[in-house]
């Protein structure tokens, strides 16, 4: 195997990696601030997606598109939280994965009403092309955007974290709750400013990946858990565990893609090789996941206190 | 509040009228020229199976499963393998699903029921996810394309599950079975001590219970049943597909539990039916039913916790208070 | 007992057998099931299309009789497929049934109208086991066997004198089908074969492997939206500069041309049709179906079309009379009509024997690009490696 191929693939899982951050990382806010499993974080992802095809399709630019997705997401997402999720915070987990479960089924339709059942998204013909690495390396210019921009997300978020006020107080708010509460934070305006965020950067995940996937009805479901996995697996409300988490899983599925297929290839036809060699990338991300909850429950980068 | 007027007659009452209505519905359905619409009551009745079983786990073991259709997937493919390699006894089916569901239960709960809470969920769903992607895998039986079976069980004194009304009669004696027994169960030491496990399992841990056994024994238990809907279903449909295992379809039956009536006998039976009759009448109108049909969920989890069962249970009061 | 309710349903018709011959239907009802939505929704859409334009033309009639054409959508789903179709052929009792794009959906779903004695005939999906071993007599494929665009593209590859070919197809029974009817014509050598998952959009792995395996030339069968996806994916990887680009009919017809653009001009493709074909049927085709839905129809619409009119012929040679289905699958078998693809006959399997063309994606004259096909078939009077499996004679 040669060095470009490894590069490529590492390229290739990064990649993947940074845009399931972009996820995780608000579903760990939300599930460490708010206490709330919230299903319907994947369907936010697809409305970001939507959203961002519609403008624009409308704007005829990508970049407007991109940029007017995430602003309506947020302003769905603080929307939502304001109108209904709140009411879901103080109720026992089961109801509130059947509310958001709920969620989800109206958001899929609601969406095909309005948008129809899949639409167009483009990315700007600038970015068609390859751009050269490394001699013999050509990585697409457009994958190299996505890299950055969830490398500067990443960074900007860990800023926001670790050195703002507001980063302070979503902290605290993340370990103690009720201790924040009662030093007189505004805990109802932090709650909707950490969904806001959270949708805003589904958003960017969605509107980013449209081109590479296809912007459709229930393109959230299949992430949405991976977003969980990497979650539990990184801590609940850690972001750093959502980085980390993130590009672990980006690695495996990379590997399972890639390389297990041709290890499995010397012994079975190319259609099982194949098959499998996905199938067991996927199980081995669950497998990690069941051995960090037993061993260590809490994740590998523990909030609360 | 006045007592409630003889509830085991009016409950008797229900269930008899149930039954003979449940017992007749085929003739009905051929009278008025509707047969199409046996396989959709057919349906119903494994769905209600697989519901039920998944109250077993929720409402009365107090565990959030968010893998549940696995068991029932898990079913569907023993059943179905065995079918598609020329095996055709309908006991054989029926012991390996049970045995292999066990099996399998026995394994996950073993690991999963050393947790609590979210992580519990999360675990579950681990599991369920793994077995998805292991049938996606297993290319000589399908894979993600699904296994289509054309055989079906055939049972002693010439049952053939191809017959349409022996299917509707044989789902429809299955699950008359469970719902009885769970009835028995509900208020036998057994059953009683589980609704104490549920309502405060640290108490009862104080008290020496063995919480572990118990949760282990009905997870075991719903996972069997659940098998054996599993097994029903793939010769309804003659057709099986990792699908079947997915979460989404772990969360369409807790929908069906939560919307019969979370820790109620009935409550996977009338759950199944109202959600599949939700599904049948609007998607005669609008195929937007997907739509409508979340609504109603949510409002149901925001204004009625304890779903239909709970609603009829407090009409019935409210009549008999009178 | 409902048995005395079928016996009294068996009197009334011998009754009205008795009576006044066999009773001729009063219209002709057909069960449309495709896929209408998602990244591969412009394949059903085209098939629908064409098959409704071909009724349109004929007065709303098929074989003179009334027509009604129940069209929904599978969503890409076996399972929605298979409830589809036995609401189709249990609730409304459908004569036909046609429409499905993918062999996936097709298999799961055909048990339930041919275990039912429905007709089933494929305007797309036509895989190689029901050519062969699984041969029905209640199956008839209008399009192609599923092998053959990929047979006719192998001896392209021949002729062209290419010498190494990667191979790269979804994993199902379509895809298994395309590469082993690519490696049976084909004399060179194959450096690399690769299954993706059925629906998959992003091939930034398996781009990465192309690379590093350095074929000569890179054949690909990915059908509707994952096409559109992958060779965007190959340019934007550079990969064009290296490796040549051989596909089947179904990764450079319109749908893909339009969305794609530029880099399409010049590419090679294999299919039995295209749309500058010169006989008559197939220029009142183009023409009509332009008229009708302002676009240059695609090869799935010329299949829907002529599934339409192969029902057409069928039912007017049978004056009406579907009661029997042997009567009528005979009438199928035999139908003439003239098909927009020029001669069409079937062959024992009740698959079409035909020929293949070799297409370039060219200037249409407008700023557009558009198929043109070479004159000379590359494949003459072409059946399928699996007819001789199938005991129908």
């Amino acid at each position: 195997m040669s060095p470009i191929f490894i590069l490529e693939q590492a390229l290739n899982g990064l990649q993947f990696g940074l845009m399931l951050f972009l996820l995780a990382a608000g579903l760990t806010l939300i599930f460490g601030v708010m206490d709330m499993i919230n299903l319907a974080h994947g369907s936010l992802y697809m409305v970001g997606a939507f959203l961002s095809a519609w403008v624009a399709g409308a704007t005829g630019s990508f970049l407007y598109g991109l940029l007017g997705g995430v602003a309506l997401t947020a302003l769905f997402g603080a929307v939502l939280e304001v109108s209904l999720l709140r009411s879901l915070y103080t109720r026992d987990h089961l109801s509130q994965v059947l509310a958001t479960f709920a969620l989800i089924l109206i958001l899929n339709d609601g969406v095909k009403m309005i948008f129809g059942t899949d639409l167009p998204l483009a990315a700007p013909a600038a970015l068609d092309g390859p751009v050269e690495l490394l001699p013999g390396l050509l990585y697409p210019a457009y994958r190299l955007v996505i890299l950055a921009v969830g490398f500067g997300l990443a960074l900007l978020l860990y800023l926001l974290v670790q050195r703002t006020r507001l980063g302070a107080l979503v902290r605290a708010g993340a370990s103690n709750r009720e201790m924040s509460g009662a030093m007189g934070v505004n805990v109802a305006r932090l709650f909707t400013g950490v969904f806001a965020i959270g949708a805003a950067l589904c958003a960017v995940a969605g509107g980013l990946l449209g081109p590479l996937l296809a912007v459709q009805i229930g393109m959230g479901e299949n992430i949405l858990i991976l977003a969980f996995v990497i979650i539990v697996i990184g801590g609940i409300g850690s972001i750093r565990g959502a980085l980390v988490g993130a590009i672990l899983v980006g690695a495996v599925d990379t590997l399972g893609r890639t390389l297990l297929p041709h290890l499995l290839r010397e012994f079975l036809p190319p259609q099982w090789a194949s098959a499998a060699g996905p199938a067991l990338a996927s199980i081995a991300v669950y497998v990690f996941m069941a051995v960090v909850l037993v061993l260590k429950p809490q994740g590998l980068f523990p909030v609360r206190s | 509040m006045a007592a409630p007027h003889r509830p085991a007659a009016v409950e008797g009452g229900a269930a008899a009228l149930a039954a003979v209505a449940a017992l007749a519905l085929p003739w009905l359905l051929q009278a008025l020229q509707m047969d199409f619409y046996l396989s959709v009551a057919s349906r119903v009745l494994v769905y209600a199976i697989a519901a039920t079983s998944l109250n077993l786990v929720l409402g009365y073991g107090g565990m959030v499963s968010l893998g549940h259709a696995a068991f029932v997937g898990l079913g569907s493919y023993v059943t179905g393998i065995l079918l598609a390699e020329g095996v055709t006894s309908g006991g054989v089916h029926l012991i390996a699903t049970m045995a292999i569901a066990a099996l399998a239960a026995l394994a996950i709960g073993a690991i999963s029921l050393r947790t609590r809470g979210v992580h519990f969920i999360m675990i579950t769903l681990a599991f369920a996810q793994m077995l998805f992607y292991l049938a996606n895998s297993v290319k000589g039986y399908g894979g993600d394309e699904g296994l289509t079976v054309r055989a079906r069980s055939l049972f002693p004194f010439g049952l053939d599950l191809r017959n349409g009304l022996t299917f509707y009669y044989v789902a429809l004696l299955v699950l008359a079975a469970t719902l009885f027994a769970l009835a028995r169960f509900v208020p036998s030491r057994l059953g009683r001590a589980a609704l104490a496990l549920r309502d405060d399992e640290v108490r009862a841990e104080a008290l020496g219970f063995a919480t572990f056994r118990y949760k282990l024994t009905l997870f075991v238990a719903a996972a069997v049943l659940a098998g054996i809907a599993g097994a029903l279903s793939v010769n309804l449909q003659g057709y099986v597909s990792p699908n079947a295992l997915h979460w989404t379809q772990s969360g369409t039956l807790l929908v069906m539990v939560l919307l019969g009536g979370v820790g109620s006998v009935w409550g996977g039976l009338i759950g199944a039916l109202a959600l599949l009759l939700l599904q049948e009448v609007l998607s005669a109108y609008t195929e937007h039913w997907e739509f409508w049909t979340g609504w109603v969920l949510l409002a149901v989890v925001l204004f009625a916790r304890r779903g239909l069962a709970g609603m009829l249970v407090d009409l019935r009061a409210r009549v008999l208070a009178r | 007992m409902i048995e005395s309710l079928q016996r009294k349903s068996i009197i009334a018709v011998v009754v009205a057998l008795l009576a006044g011959g066999a009773v001729a239907a009063d219209k002709v009802k057909i069960g449309f099931v495709s896929t209408l939505s998602g990244p591969s929704s412009a394949l059903g859409i085209d098939i629908r299309d064409g098959f409704l334009l071909a009724v349109q033309l004929n007065g709303g009639k098929l074989g003179g009789l009334p027509a009604e054409v129940l069209v929904s959508d599978d969503q890409f789903k076996p399972d929605v497929a298979r409830q589809l179709f036995e609401k189709n052929v249990k609730r409304d009792k459908v004569d036909f049934m046609t429409g499905v794009v993918f062999s996936n959906i097709m298999l799961a779903a055909l048990p339930e109208a041919l275990d039912n004695q429905v007709i089933y005939i494929s305007a797309n999906a036509a895989p190689s086991p029901m050519a062969g071993k699984d041969c029905n007599p209640l199956f008839f494929a209008v399009s192609w066997p599923n092998d053959a665009y990929h047979e006719a593209a192998g001896e392209f590859a021949n002729q062209r004198g290419l010498k190494s070919v990667y191979l790269l197809a979804p994993n199902y029974q379509a895809g298994k089908d395309s590469l082993a009817g690519f490696k049976r014509t084909f004399k060179g050598e194959i450096v690399g074969e690769n299954y993706t998952k059925l629906g998959q959009l992003d091939y930034a792995a398996e781009l990465a492997e192309i690379r590093a395996a350095k074929p000569q030339v890179l054949y690909i069968f990915l059908p509707g939206g994952m096409g559109i996806n992958f060779i965007k994916q190959f340019v934007g990887a550079g990969l064009g500069r290296e490796i040549t680009l051989l596909l089947p009919g179904f990764s450079a017809d319109q749908d893909v041309i339009n969305p794609v653009g530029p880099a399409m001009a010049g590419l090679f493709n294999t299919a039995h049709w295209s749309p500058d074909f010169s006989n008559p049927a197939n220029q009142k085709f183009v023409a009509e179906f332009e008229k009708e839905y302002h676009r240059v129809p695609t090869l799935y619409a010329s299949q829907g079309y002529d599934a339409a009119q192969l029902i057409n012929a069928a039912v007017r040679d049978l004056k009406g009379k579907l009661d029997n289905v042997e009567a009528t699958r005979k009438a199928l078998k035999n139908a003439r009509f003239d098909s927009v693809r020029g001669a069409f006959r079937f062959n024992t399997n009740q698959y079409p024997i035909q020929n293949y063309y070799v297409r370039t994606v060219g200037s249409d004259g407008k700023g557009g690009l558009i198929n043109k096909s070479f004159s000379e078939p590359i494949l003459k009077d072409h059946g399928d490696a699996y007819v001789q499996q199938c005991p129908m004679k």
